[in-house]
């Protein structure tokens, strides 16, 4: 048999739950911080303004391009390669007075009737400014209602200790994704919105698996103390949990390799999530529900229950 | 004891298996390159079109696949892109006035296949190129243009009835118009003959500094017709032009209270293309001129004071150039039924259109009137100024008898059918457009961007899956290989499904979302193999730890599932476009994944293990 994690042992995760919690206070007070000083590199989705990106023959000279765009009356246009030397990306923001919506083919214009040779459309984009803001507070309102839904759902499952553990686990998350986004300066758009809900569910799934491993543990174990038993519900669950964000992992790498540059954002918002959703699955979660004095006083009531007994039927 | 499947579990299984595979095929037969035909305004595809086309392509010694008369269109499936080009060519060359040929991609599926519902999968405008418009009704200028009308309406309505006012003006608060009076009792007179004029207006009254004041406003009721009206009528005049661009699978939609989307697929020129939607239209009334001969007229023999114009369906009529009355006058236009229940549609003006009306129609009872449409439609040429050069386009809507002198109110009755009747109420408000359009939102891809964006797409899920389906091999040798049966299978289910309901489209994101399910999709069958290894390790017996495994880890599948489950249908909610094709591929993944890891693979594992008291090791 090939095992990822051979130990008998139980593995003594809470000894360091102090050192942890520290870390996760660091982490996310760094991120608050960065957070409020460079806030967000928001994408055309929330800012509202005109992108193009078109693809030359040659690689393009950018301040040919940027010349060019200035003698057209935009000398603000932001330009930047996009994936290659070959295409290049014209962002521009929001301008009074003018209607959005001819800017992009007024610069489309302007490069196609420059000496650049055959230039091909391969993207314009413009969001109005109040669609931006619109976006922007649905996408707010998304992550509450998830993070609402999620902790009604875990509390009704198991308890309200676990549930607030959980939840604060992924707030965790959500903060520290965000923070690396805010730190590097990673554009954040919609893609990078929904790979944000995915994280959540991602990380939730990796919460539950242990903290279920803990109920059944607190029932069979009579004698443990919650810390042991945490340790060693942590212990057993460690190889599925390695493995499987493994695997997830593998499928994100490919689609941040080889994936295009529109889903860069988002691959990259799933692999820190990932990384920091693992963690905080072991730390954050289960640490958080031993300081709020998880018990088996707390468990017992659910021995009525007896798990799955509905789901038997398909087996 | 023995893991043992009855068999119809196994028969379901396989039915199931056979369910999405069936629907899934559709997508290997590929996109055939296709012309398609449609009509614009007067004209009509019917099957004479159709033996015109297919005279035009054995003319120019083209040989289509097929060629067929579906919902008004004609559909010409080709063998090679270059044959489209031509065929393309040839046939918008020589079709004649009225029709408008669009290239498109028709699915190759096969007749038994399209029979039962089935077809490929519907991609979304970032993987196949196209134009996203999100247009906006400028609502405020509609509300404000409905009170302009009633400061106006009042205003006559009191002079008519010689009711004296001291001043009329529109309220503040957007919705009401605010009457002042010297005394209480011109205001009760005022209150008392406008109410049953106004129906649809709250009336309040006020009284400060030894002067009244009558506030009419907008019930809630009114207010939200009068947007709802003001959304249909773009709706219906955007869809019109929208056919005129000719291309193939458009899309417009309502999209809440104030908002409409248009979907472009293929095309290319967006300049065009919002110039078109954005042109503007107007209504008039004319006399019709009825000592002209029509067929005179097609001659080319027209006095100077009348001109040729077509209805919708290609009649000619003959119309003096004089206008009774434009379009502007008119408040509103409503079909419905007469005591008959013979279709009609009934007509406001506001009073400076009513007297012109009552004018024109005293000395002209028993003469036909024309109700003309023209729009203005950019011809795609700049003028001299570098404004886009438009032309003016104008369409007989109407021919009516007058039978009585008309005023501000009045009916045109004698259409054909209910649809008509609705069909020429819009028209006529469109005459009015009285709100705004502008567009908020644009997302244009080319298409080779959208290419490009399938090859990466399939590339990332092409070597995710690789990766996965190698470490499970190494990692869980024989139960490796069932676990990766059930992914590939959750991957056909996943095709199955998106390619049957009806509204999920395959979307970048919705790839991304495939893929992020392949790796976690194993997760139920990491769990569960892991707890079998575990109940062998604590000694118990091979069939006791199947199902020991299988059944301890079903609780923590389903919990982990729902919660992801739980976001996947907030995103789907509140996400637009993209985002929510990634929902729906989210969604659609964790079911499948499932019903496959656990349900397809306990199948396998019974089968092949289940079944035997002497194994002793399992290659886990």
């Amino acid at each position: 048999m090939f095992e990822i994690i051979k130990t008998k042992q139980t593995i003594g995760f809470m000894k360091f739950a102090n050192p942890a919690t520290w870390l996760s206070l660091f982490l996310v007070l760094a991120s608050i911080v960065t957070l409020s000083i460079n806030w967000l590199n928001w994408g055309l989705d929330f800012t509202g303004g005109t992108l193009i990106e078109v693809g030359f023959e040659q690689p393009a000279n950018l301040e040919n391009v940027r010349t060019t765009l200035a003698d057209a009356d935009f000398p603000d246009a932001v330009v930047q390669h996009f994936g290659s030397s070959h295409e290049v990306m014209v962002r521009l923001a929001p301008r009074e007075g003018v209607k959005g919506q001819v800017i992009g083919n007024q610069i489309l214009d302007a490069l196609t009737n420059a000496d650049f040779g055959n230039v091909d459309m391969r993207r314009i984009e413009f969001v109005g400014p109040n669609v931006g803001d619109e976006l922007a507070e649905n996408g707010g309102i998304a992550i509450i209602i998830a993070l609402v839904c999620i902790m009604l759902y875990v509390s009704m499952r198991f308890e309200w200790r676990l549930a607030m553990g959980s939840v604060l686990a992924l707030a965790h998350d959500i903060i520290i994704t965000l923070g690396v986004f805010s730190l590097f300066q990673i554009e954040f758009d919609l893609t990078v919105l929904a790979a944000l809900l995915a994280v959540v569910g991602y990380s939730l799934n990796d919460t539950i698996v242990v903290f279920d491993r803990i109920r059944e543990n607190f029932r069979l174990l009579a004698t443990d103390t919650p810390s042991d038993i945490v340790d060693k519900s942590l212990t057993q669950t460690l190889s599925r949990t390695i493995i499987t964000s493994g695997t997830t992992i593998l499928t994100l790498v490919s689609l941040f390799v080889v994936g295009g540059e529109l889903i860069h954002g988002f691959a990259t918002a799933l692999l820190i999530g990932i990384f920091v959703g693992t963690y905080s699955s072991i730390y954050v979660a289960s640490a958080l529900a031993i300081k709020l004095g998880i018990s088996r006083e707390h468990m017992i009531p659910e021995v009525v229950e007896k798990e799955g007994a509905d789901q038997d039927a398909i087996m | 004891m023995l893991n043992k499947y009855p068999l119809w579990k196994y028969l379901l299984l396989g039915f199931i298996v056979l369910f999405t595979l069936v629907y899934a095929a559709p997508n290997l037969y590929g996109e055939d390159p296709a012309v398609q035909v449609s009509a614009t305004r007067g004209a009509k595809v019917e099957l004479s079109t159709l033996d015109k086309v297919q005279d035009i392509l054995k003319q120019n010694n083209i040989s289509p696949k097929s060629t067929v008369l579906e919902d008004g269109q004609i559909l010409v499936r080709l063998t090679s892109s270059e044959d489209q080009l031509l065929a393309s060519e040839a046939i918008s060359a020589n079709i004649g006035d009225g029709f408008v040929t669009a290239l498109n991609l028709a699915a190759a599926t096969p007749a038994w296949l399209e029979a039962i519902g089935g077809g490929p999968l519907k991609l979304g405008l970032d993987l196949r190129g196209g134009v996203h418009f999100l247009m906006e009704v400028d609502m405020d200028e509609a509300i404000s243009k409905e009170q302009d009308q009633l400061v106006q309406d009042l205003r006559s309505e009191l002079r008519e009835q010689k009711i004296r006012y001291r001043g009329i003006e529109k309220a503040s608060t957007q919705t009401g118009v605010i009457v002042r009076f010297t005394s209480q009792d011109i205001l009760d007179d005022a209150v008392d003959y406008l109410k049953p004029l106004n129906p649809g207006y709250s009336f309040a009254e006020k009284e400060t500094g030894g002067t009244f004041y009558l506030t009419v406003s907008m019930t809630d009721e009114k207010l939200k017709s009068a947007k709802n009206d003001a959304l249909e009528q773009n709706l219906s005049i955007l869809r019109n032009r929208v056919n005129e661009l000719g291309v193939a699978e458009p899309l417009v939609q309502r999209q809440g209270e104030d908002r409409i989307v248009v979907e472009l697929p293929g095309i290319q020129d967006t300049a065009r293309a919002k110039e078109i939607l954005g042109a503007t239209a107007t209504l008039e009334f004319h006399a019709v001129d009825s000592d002209t001969d029509v067929s005179d007229a097609l001659a080319g023999r027209i006095p100077a004071s009348s001109a040729l114009y077509k209805e919708r369906d290609g009649l000619p009529v003959v119309v003096k150039k004089k206008i009774i009355l434009t379009g502007n006058h008119i408040v509103d236009a409503q079909s419905g039924a007469d005591e008959y229940g013979r279709a009609q549609v009934n007509i406001s003006l506001d009073s400076q259109g009513g007297s012109k009306m009552s004018r024109f129609t005293k000395d002209n009872i028993g003469k036909p009137m024309a109700t003309l449409f023209i729009e203005y439609l950019p011809t795609g040429k700049k003028k001299a100024n570098g404004k886009a050069e438009t032309e003016k386009r104008i369409e007989v809507a109407n021919v009516a008898t007058i039978q009585a002198q008309l005023g501000r109110s009045f009916r045109i009755t004698g259409l054909d059918n209910t649809a008509e009747a609705h069909n020429l109420a819009l028209l006529l408000r469109a005459g009015a457009l009285t709100a705004p359009i502008q567009i908020v939102e644009e997302r244009t891809i080319g298409p080779s961007l959208g290419q490009q964006n399938i090859d990466n797409g399939v590339k990332a899920m092409i070597y995710g899956l690789l990766a996965v389906v190698l470490f499970m091999l190494i990692y869980y040798r024989k139960f490796g290989v069932v676990a990766n049966a059930a992914l590939i299978l959750n991957l056909v289910m996943i095709v199955g499904f998106m390619s049957l309901i009806p509204g999920a489209t395959l979307t970048l994101p919705g790839i991304a979302g495939i893929v992020l399910t392949i790796g976690m999709a194993v997760d139920a069958n990491v769990l569960i193999f892991e707890r079998i290894r575990e109940e062998l390790k604590a000694g118990k017996s091979v069939q006791r730890s199947i199902n020991e495994g299988y059944s301890n880890a079903l609780s923590t599948i389903a919990d982990a599932n729902i919660t992801t489950f739980i976001t996947a249908v907030i995103l789907f909610a509140v996400g637009t476009g993209p985002v929510k094709g990634f929902a729906v591929t989210l969604a659609i993944g964790i079911l499948t994944s499932m019903f496959t890891s656990i349900f397809g693979t306990r199948a396998i594992v019974n089968a092949v293990w289940g079944g035997r008291n002497d194994i002793k090791k399992l290659s886990i």
